[in-house]
């Protein structure tokens, strides 16, 4: 499921939510993405996500897709949220539901490193030193996280 | 077509988002580039450097060469730095 949304969600109720009425989920593995307060030595009053919709829910439908494609999946969500948000806030969250542990670990680390790449976000931070704001650069990190999943093909069912 | 812009780009172009019809020289991303650049200065600076623009035709990241017609949907915009930090 992919949700790109204003608002705050509830990451417990989220993963609820993820497993009810399955009985055949063995583990869930998430990962919730927050506005750090401190950004390059200087401190981060908020941030602003831009976003292009409908392309944002294509690609992380596309995102989403792969990771079926590629681990045993019994279920995953994407929350991507816009707009302002504060230090502490919650950006993002992923989540995914596997029989095994494998499945739901390795897929979650996968998704979350090719969304930073692939899904069409923009970061304007506002800091003590830049009150109008900074567009946040692109890291070269990012995407060779994003890349070092290309070889990695996964075996699917595994056992726990 | 419409083209729309993200992030430091559309600031630097001054809108969102625009209708224009292709004129008859341009067919890839390419050719709009060089288009829009003569439209104004905002339009120079937001493309004075290639390397940090990006391009998604019809909502699917594409490459400059791409052809594109008067029914296309283009946006530009900076790599994307979406997730957490």
């Amino acid at each position: 499921m992919i949700r790109v949304q204003l608002e705050d969600f509830d990451p417990g109720i989220e993963i609820d939510n993820l497993s009810a009425d399955n009985y055949h989920i063995g583990g869930i593995s998430s990962f919730v993405g927050l506005v750090r307060d401190m950004y390059n030595d200087h401190k981060l009053i908020s941030m602003t996500l831009e976003h292009y919709p409908k392309m944002t829910e294509k690609m992380l439908e596309e995102i989403q897709s792969e990771a079926f494609k590629r681990w045993s999946l019994e279920g995953c969500l994407i929350i991507h949220r816009y707009g302002q948000l504060n230090p502490g806030e919650k950006i993002v969250m992923v989540a995914t539901a596997s029989l095994h542990r494998q499945d739901s670990l390795e897929s979650c680390a996968f998704l979350i490193d090719w969304l930073k790449t692939k899904a069409p976000f923009w970061k304007l931070e506002h800091s003590t030193e830049c009150d109008n704001g900074k567009w946040v650069e692109a890291k070269e990190d990012d995407n060779i996280a994003t890349r070092k999943w290309d070889k990695i093909i996964p075996n699917k069912a595994r056992d726990i | 077509m419409r083209i729309l812009y993200f992030a430091w780009i559309r600031e630097r172009v001054g809108c969102e988002s625009e209708e224009i019809t292709l004129p008859q020289n341009v067919s890839t991303v390419q050719d709009l580039i060089n288009w829009l650049s003569n439209q104004g200065s905002g339009y120079q600076t937001a493309f004075g450097d290639l390397k940090i623009v990006r391009v998604a035709v019809n909502m699917e990241f594409s490459d400059f060469d791409h052809c594109i017609n008067n029914e296309d949907e283009v946006a530009f915009f900076p790599p994307v730095t979406g997730g957490g930090i």
